[in-house]
């Protein structure tokens, strides 16, 4: 196993990066501590999953620095990023399963590709990590048989065949019944205390996010509005976290000149009779 | 590595230690079912292992299937509270007999 001497299995600092021209994330810093469940919440285009993209090394970034586990993966080699993935375990909001395989395939797929096992030892560990997912008696089906909430927790199955140290889990309520929602909640806090397992949970369920996490840090705008605990963060009188809280529609100030450069695609200094632009700065 | 080998009674005491992972669980299932195929009913004894992992409990789970399927008996022994955590995950503490240490199975 790989040297354990770091003491944040996350620590994200000033990240900035960028989609074409435009800025996404603004000098995010985030630290996540072994064991821990960190939430991450934000509306839509709050930056939420560029950040997680980001953390799973698919993108590089603008500046900053991301260390996994210790090492830094914004200046790793792709072989590094490869070996430093056995250790991380990925559930995409939509399952991301592969179509033309089987659910036990599906779960198998990790260890044909990270481990040298026998036949008989994957096929155990897959039904083992079905039986953790409640999903028992299901392996032979395939991804289009299942229900959204059945695929949520195939997907959570292969992400944790490798055991690994760092789970991600990218919107686990998203269209699920309250039920089945409760019952993914239930999943992350055993996984954590059983295994251990640092996790972080991208979403924007805020009953989920205060039963299952430990700190929640909430993204706006592409910067951290505010890292804390589940208390703290109810009890937060910033306005904008009070208004993700309680499901306010956002009232921004609109900077008109960028607002019609957006629109129009032109840059308005160009543009004459600039004063008839109508101000729309209070609304 | 190749784990030693005492012997318990009728059982073959097989003793593990050290880190069951991807890379250990391998000769961890090949040492359990060379016993079973000998015939030997096996205690698993677990107590020197740090970390056991999912390949490494999947080889235990196979050990007694291969067990059972000849009506050999097949326990585990000083199973860490850590360990104990993983196989309860899935539900295999109701699977596996644990004993706490060899001195209950002198007791039976």
């Amino acid at each position: 196993m790989q040297n354990d001497n770091y003491s944040k299995i996350i620590q994200v600092s000033d990240l900035i990066t960028h989609y074409g021209s435009k800025k996404i994330l603004n000098g995010v810093s985030l630290d996540v501590n072994k064991g821990e469940i960190m939430v991450i919440m934000g509306g839509s285009g709050s930056g939420k999953s560029t950040l997680l993209r980001y953390m799973l090394g698919l993108n590089k970034p603008t500046s900053g620095s991301i260390k996994l586990l210790g090492e830094d993966i914004t200046k790793m080699s792709s072989n590094q990023l490869y070996q430093m993935k056995k250790q991380i375990g990925v559930s995409f909001q939509g399952g991301a399963l592969f179509g033309s395989m089987s659910v036990s395939e599906n779960i198998q797929l990790p260890l044909s590709e990270h481990a040298n096992l026998d036949v008989n030892t994957m096929r155990i560990m897959s039904q083992m990590k079905l039986e953790v997912v409640n999903m028992a008696g299901f392996e032979d089906l395939m991804p289009s048989q299942l229900s959204g909430g059945m695929i949520k927790r195939a997907a959570l199955a292969r992400a944790i065949i490798l055991d690994p140290k760092l789970l991600f889990f990218d919107e686990p309520s998203a269209g699920l019944d309250p039920v089945v929602s409760a019952e993914l909640d239930e999943l992350i806090l055993n996984l954590r205390d059983a295994m251990g397992m640092s996790i972080v949970v991208v979403t924007h369920e805020l009953e989920s996010a205060f039963k299952i996490a430990d700190r929640i840090t909430i993204l706006d705008r592409g910067e951290i509005l505010m890292c804390g605990t589940v208390d703290e963060v109810k009890n937060s009188d910033n306005h904008r976290v009070y208004n993700l809280l309680h499901r306010q529609p956002r009232r921004d100030m609109v900077d008109v000149d960028e607002y019609l450069q957006r629109l129009t695609g032109k840059n308005l200094d160009l543009v004459s009779e600039k004063s008839n632009i109508v101000n729309h700065k209070k609304y | 590595m190749k784990y030693p080998v005492s012997q318990h009674f009728n059982y073959s005491v097989i003793s593990l230690s050290g880190e069951i992972d991807l890379n250990e669980s391998p000769n961890v299932r090949k040492q359990i079912l060379e016993y079973i195929n000998k015939n030997s009913s096996l205690l698993i004894d677990l107590s020197l292992v740090e970390y056991i992992d999912s390949s490494g409990v999947a080889s235990l789970v196979e050990g007694l299937q291969m067990a059972r399927s000849k009506k050999l008996n097949f326990a585990l022994v000083g199973v860490s509270e850590s360990a104990l955590q993983v196989l309860q995950l899935a539900r295999l503490d109701m699977v596996f007999t644990i004993y706490a240490s060899l001195e209950d199975i002198e007791s039976l």
